[in-house]
């Protein structure tokens, strides 16, 4: 008789899209939290130079003397780190993998309801890598110093910001702004994909999702800009 | 009303393909658009060119049979089967692109006739109770609160179109398999066969090439009978908690 | 009347045992051979069909281990058509405790066929009824339920008794769905192999037994052999020989009337079902009709002008100026009297020129009064699906403006003749569901067809092809045994010949003349004169067909146009067979109305006397005057009774 019943084969859904995108969801969601404690260490620059350097100090000696000097730093940057390249990988391979499902385009396409935030993850996502990498060289490890090198992250950072260098304001700008948007399906995004969505839930997800967004995205502009304007410093 | 009309033409799954312009005269806007396109086709066999091959069969909305790409948009401008869209959605003198559903997980067969027997596969893989013929029990031994049997209800309406692969930017056929997981899902006989049902469908999803979904949502824009898009929130959730839990392969 | 047709002798039903009606069914499967089940993955069985009749089937022939071959010729078994059916599914559950039974819906269906069927088939499908709805919730079928999360039954087509189980207005397609689920798991576990996209054009009978199939593989062109022990035909219904109707446009003959050919006897071709609640006819264009669930004339009123040709708004017309004929002529079941009585009352006053809208073919269907006496949100909570469909189709606002409906072609109860094991007059070839001339008589009642597919393929059928597949596995068959390679190579021989005609006339353009030729004189009322004058129509247009016709294209490819050629080309066949059917039978019964035969006031008048039989056609070679065998029905439990409505 043939009344085979269903058994599940768990290995093979571990490399599954859905998994991969869960993944991206979890990686994203740490991504989001780090931006959210980031954002609220710039903000110390309008306390000042003391306040800010002190922050920035006060962040390497964390939770010593359990931790060697600048352990918690490192352990925050290791897991950001594998964070950032686990979400890079699983999205390489969704994009890698679409790109393959769909090998004849379409001679019209047309958004029926698409946002334009989700049209962008990909190339947005990018950029806010690059972005990344030139802002570590250029904050954390001063490689790169527009406005001349110091030990002052401070001072880095208000050099940086001078409207002389109105390039480099206008570059964090455009990542900042690129990262609200990557935010912005994002965080729906990852809640959908771990499962929080429900009809009747549908529109919340979407209002929380654009109000943290919007909120790292003005709260990260405010420090360039005040430098730039010449409210700080 | 007199139509232009940009069509898809292709000999067999070989042929590259290409799109050819016809014009249509006097076209009622109580036709519909497959009507329409009887018309064409008509006309062509009388002037000794083959007629465009297209997927129909009820023309009622219900078999899921039909179904195109009208101006970039899967089943056109309206929420229904192309079989249900009517010239009257159309004015006088438009041009209007028509092209087949595009994914790799349905090869066009001809013109606009795409295979989309990786469906059915998907279901093969576990879109089912396994209730053999004479086992049942009475049909009221099992109450099913109207809540979740409306649920389901709205899940299983899914036709198998296909609209949401050809509408989804990463050709994924996520709604296709979410609508069945939560239809069996949220009935209280699809609950023993849960947790391996949902693996297995995705698996079987993944390998026939469709794209993964990353919650765009066009999907659900396009579907003719309105599946829900929590659904593939649904379907995460299973497979997340099928992945995690105790149960054994 | 002879010259058109030739009388054989009768012929009799030997499967259904004697004794009383309701242990019948006990004792034929107890008499029924049983095959072991080491044995059944040596026995094969091809199934033609994959709708609520063949899906099921092959699921549990499948699952009882038996070696499965389907085939359909939509790109997935799931679009076979039962996927369309809209009201619901009966079953003598008496869920409702108000007086329902297995011998009430047994005694309904006798009647409602008007004492054309057969009793024996008619109790065994209402005793199985009953399983037929608890197999399909164990699969997971949502039909509606109520708050206390029991099922929900509404009563349909007039019935006094609440025992139609339904799925908002997608009954079929969710009963669909299951057995299809059923049949794909059957496929993963290896016992059925499905062949989608693929069109049996012949049947292959060696030594007197069908041995399999021919079919065309309609993607590639190529002309396969398919054989096995058994063949199951479960190919729906032939409503599409009148071009119009509501069956999908797929739907054919082709697979029986072949099987006809070879020998099967065709029943009863000329009982067809007219619905009467479909959206008219818009334009010559037009390539379908659409049904409207009948739960509608529940609360719609439905009249026309008492005036011809008023050509005023319908919101215009005073009250007095309406003729709500139904009421009218049949004060006690009013506008919920069965198919065929609404469908001619339709007919007939749009023959005396108040017919309403394009070509004053249709007549209102008007819930003015219910949105008064219900209010709109009730009225929108019960039919709002309907409406909209109403609207996406017409264009017209039907809460504002009364529906326009008429009658259209929607089922045919004739079919293969079969026995108590639906088997055919081939042996080995069984006939499913609506395929099969049915147990619905001469016409069928809501949601009884559903009902019977499902019967058919889950719980008689297995229980009664084992007493043929017994007897196997037969010896050996394969493409070389000479009446293969001759069925094939007729095959090959029509399509090369529609491909070489090369005419000047479309497919489809003499496919719309044979229907007005079948709707005109073989519709809902038929005349001797307006038969025979068919009849001639018939040949006529079949002559011209054959060499005047344009298919373009070749076979080595998706061919549309060759498909359609080859299923009207049986068409016409049938159209003849179902005229000369319609002629012989010089009486008014169900679905089939003779104009010299009713009432002074216009009613059906049967004739027990002469024609209480089935009509059995054997086909007498082509363009041969085909055979009658008579299978005389006898009632032992339901008493013979003109049906009243008055
Ligand atoms: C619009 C509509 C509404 C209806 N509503 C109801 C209702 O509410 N209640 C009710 O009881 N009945 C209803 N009916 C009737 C009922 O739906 C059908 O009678 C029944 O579903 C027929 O089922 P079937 O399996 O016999 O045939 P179908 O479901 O028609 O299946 C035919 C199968 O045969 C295959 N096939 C046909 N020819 C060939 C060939 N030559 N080669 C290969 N394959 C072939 C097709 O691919 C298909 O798979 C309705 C019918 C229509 C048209
Ligand atoms: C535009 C406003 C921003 C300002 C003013 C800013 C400022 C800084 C400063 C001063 C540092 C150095 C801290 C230190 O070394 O003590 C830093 C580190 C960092 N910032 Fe930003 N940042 C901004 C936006 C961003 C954004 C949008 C991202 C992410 C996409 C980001 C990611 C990082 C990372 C990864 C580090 C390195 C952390 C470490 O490893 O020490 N920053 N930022
Ligand atoms: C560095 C390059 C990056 C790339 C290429 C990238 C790409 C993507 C893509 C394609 C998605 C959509 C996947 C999906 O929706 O499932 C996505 C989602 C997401 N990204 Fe990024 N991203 C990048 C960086 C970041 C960064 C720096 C953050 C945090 C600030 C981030 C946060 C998120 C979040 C929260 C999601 C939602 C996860 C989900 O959709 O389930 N991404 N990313
Ligand atoms: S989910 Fe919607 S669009 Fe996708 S197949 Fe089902 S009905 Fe079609
Ligand atoms: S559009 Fe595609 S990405 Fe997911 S939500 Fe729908 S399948
Ligand atoms: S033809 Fe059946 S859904 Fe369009």
């Amino acid at each position: 008789m043939a009344n085979s019943t269903l058994t599940k084969q768990r290995s093979e859904a571990l490399g599954s899209t859905v998994a991969l995108k869960s993944a991206m969801a979890v990686t994203g969601v740490i991504l989001v939290l780090f931006l959210i404690a980031h954002m609220y260490g710039n903000l110390n620059v309008f306390a000042g130079r003391q306040a800010f350097d002190n922050y920035s100090h006060h962040l390497r000696e964390l939770g010593e003397p359990m931790l060697p000097h600048g352990g918690f730093l490192w352990i925050m940057r290791v897991v950001l780190l594998a964070s950032v390249l686990i979400h890079i990988y699983a999205a390489v391979v969704l994009w890698r993998r679409a790109g393959r499902a769909r090998p004849v385009r379409y001679q019209v396409t047309k958004r029926v309801q698409r946002s334009y935030s989700s049209y962008t993850m990909r190339y947005g996502g990018i950029g806010i890598a690059l972005f990344a990498v030139f802002h570590v060289l250029h904050l954390t490890t001063n490689t790169i110093h527009p406005g001349g090198p110091s030990d002052s992250p401070y001072e880095r950072m208000v050099s940086g910001f001078q409207p002389e260098f109105w390039y480099v304001t206008l570059f964090y700008v455009a990542a900042v702004l690129a990262v609200g948007f990557h935010l912005r399906h994002g965080i729906w995004s990852a809640l959908t994909t771990l499962g929080a969505n429900r009809q009747s839930r549908q529109r919340s997800l979407n209002i929380i999702a654009t109000v943290i967004a919007a909120g790292l995205t003005i709260g990260f502009l405010l420090t360039p800009l005040s430098v730039t304007f010449g409210l700080v410093g | 009303m007199n139509i232009t009309l940009r069509v898809w033409r292709q000999k067999g799954p070989d042929d590259k393909g290409r799109m050819v312009t016809y014009k249509v005269e006097d076209v009622s806007e109580d036709m519909s658009f497959l009507e329409m396109l009887d018309v064409l086709n008509e006309k062509l066999i009388l002037e000794g060119e083959e007629p465009v091959a297209f997927d129909h069969d009820c023309r009622e909305g219900i078999c899921g049979a039909c179904g195109v790409v009208i101006d970039g948009e899967a089943h056109g401008p309206e929420t229904t089967t192309t079989c249900q869209l009517h010239m009257r959605s159309f004015s006088d003198g438009d041009t209007i692109t028509v092209e087949p559903w595009r994914a790799k997980a349905f090869p066009v067969i001809k013109d606009l006739v795409v295979d989309r027997g990786s469906f059915d596969r998907i279901i093969q893989a576990g879109g089912y109770v396994s209730a053999p013929t004479g086992t049942a029990p009475d049909a009221h031994a099992m109450p099913v609160p109207k809540a979740d049997a409306d649920r389901a209800f709205d899940a299983a309406t899914c036709i198998g179109c296909g609209a949401c692969v050809a509408a989804c930017p990463n050709a994924s056929g996520m709604l296709f398999t979410a609508a069945k997981v939560t239809h069996l899902g949220m009935l209280p006989q699809g609950q023993p066969e849960r947790e391996a049902r949902v693996v297995q469908m995705v698996n079987q999803h993944d390998e026939e090439d469709f794209g993964g979904c990353t919650n765009i949502g066009e999907c659900a824009a396009v579907c003719p009978k309105g599946i829900p898009l929590d659904t593939i929130s649904q379907l995460n959730r299973d497979l997340l908690g099928s992945l995690t839990s105790s149960q054994s392969e | 009347m002879k010259d058109i047709y030739i009388e054989g002798d009768e012929i009799r039903d030997e499967k259904a045992p004697a004794g009383p009606v309701a242990e019948r069914w006990d004792k034929r499967r107890f008499s029924a051979k049983l095959v072991n089940p080491a044995n059944r993955r040596k026995l094969s069985v091809i199934i033609v069909g994959t709708g609520l009749a063949g899906a099921s089937a092959a699921a549990t022939l499948g699952e009882a281990g038996y070696n499965v071959t389907s085939f359909c010729y939509q790109d997935s078994p799931r679009r076979a058509h039962s996927i369309a059916a809209q009201g619901g599914i009966n079953a003598a559950k008496n869920y409702r405790n108000d007086g329902d039974s297995i011998y009430r819906l047994f005694y309904d269906t006798v009647k409602g066929g008007d004492f054309r069927s057969r009793e024996s088939n008619v109790y065994r499908l209402s005793q199985v009824s009953v399983e037929i709805i608890d197999q399909c919730v164990a699969q997971g079928v949502p039909f509606a339920r109520e708050y206390g999360g029991l099922l929900d039954n509404r009563s349909f087509g007039g019935v006094q008794v609440s025992r139609t189980f339904y799925a908002r207005g997608q009954t079929g397609q969710q009963l669909l769905i299951g057995a299809y689920q059923a049949l794909e798991r059957q496929v993963q576990a290896g016992t059925v192999e499905m062949n989608t996209r693929h069109e049996m054009l012949e049947l292959i009978v060696v030594d007197g037994r069908a041995r399999g199939i021919v079919a065309r593989d309609m993607v590639t062109g190529e002309i396969e052999t398919h054989f096995a022990d058994a063949v199951v035909l479960s190919s729906g219904g032939y409503g599409n020989v009148f071009y119009l109707s509501t069956n999908a446009m797929g739907c054919n003959v082709t697979a029986t009337w072949r099987a006809h050919r070879k020998g099967a006897h065709f029943a009863n071709p000329c009982y067809t079902q007219i619905h009467p609640t479909c959206i008219p006819v818009s334009g010559d264009y037009q390539s379908k009709l659409t049904l409207m669930s009948e739960s509608l004339r529940n609360d719609g009123r439905i009249w026309v002008p008492k005036e011809a040709g008023d050509e005023r708004d319908p919101r215009r017309i005073p009250e007095d100026e309406r003729d709500y004929y139904l009421e009218r002529i049949y004060p006690s079941f009013g506008n919920l009297v069965p198919r065929d009585i609404a469908s001619r009352a339709a007919k007939n006053v749009c023959d005396e020129g108040r017919g309403v809208g394009p070509g004053g073919l249709g007549v209102y269907l008007d819930f003015a009064d219910a949105i008064k006496r219900m209010g709109r949100p009730a009225v929108e909570a019960k039919y709002g699906n309907l409406f909209d469909m109403y609207q996406r189709i017409t264009g017209e606002n039907p809460y504002e403006l009364p529906m326009r409906i008429y009658p259209a072609v929607h089922y045919t109860m004739g079919g293969l003749w079969v026995d108590y094991d639906l088997q055919s007059s081939i042996p080995g070839l069984f006939v499913t569901g609506e395929a099969n001339f049915s147990d619905h008589g001469a016409n069928r009642l809501g949601a009884s067809a559903l009902m019977q597919g499902l019967a058919d393929g889950y719980f008689v059928l297995p229980n009664t092809i084992n007493d043929y597949l017994a007897a196997g596995p037969f010896e050996n068959v394969d493409e070389s045994t000479p009446e293969a390679e001759e069925a094939a190579e007729a095959v090959r021989a029509r399509i090369d010949k529609l491909l070489s005609i090369n005419g000047d006339r479309t497919v489809d353009s003499f496919h719309k003349e044979l229907g007005h030729i079948m709707w005109d004189y073989c519709g809902m009322e038929r005349s001797e004169e307006g038969l025979r004058k068919a009849v001639e129509r018939i040949r006529e247009l079949r002559e011209e067909f054959w060499q005047n016709v344009r298919v373009l294209g070749e076979n080595e490819e998706l061919n549309q146009s060759l498909e359609k050629a080859g299923r009207v080309a049986d068409f016409f066949e049938l159209a003849e067979l179902m005229c000369i059917d319609a002629l012989h039978r010089r009486e008014s019964c169900g679905g089939h109305f003779r104009a010299e035969s009713q009432t002074e006031d216009g009613e059906a008048l049967r004739h027990d006397d002469e024609f209480a039989y089935v009509a059995a056609w054997e086909f007498g070679g082509t363009g041969e005057p085909p055979v009658l065998h008579k299978e005389l029905l006898e009632y032992e439990y339901v008493e013979m009774k003109q049906r009243s409505y008055k």
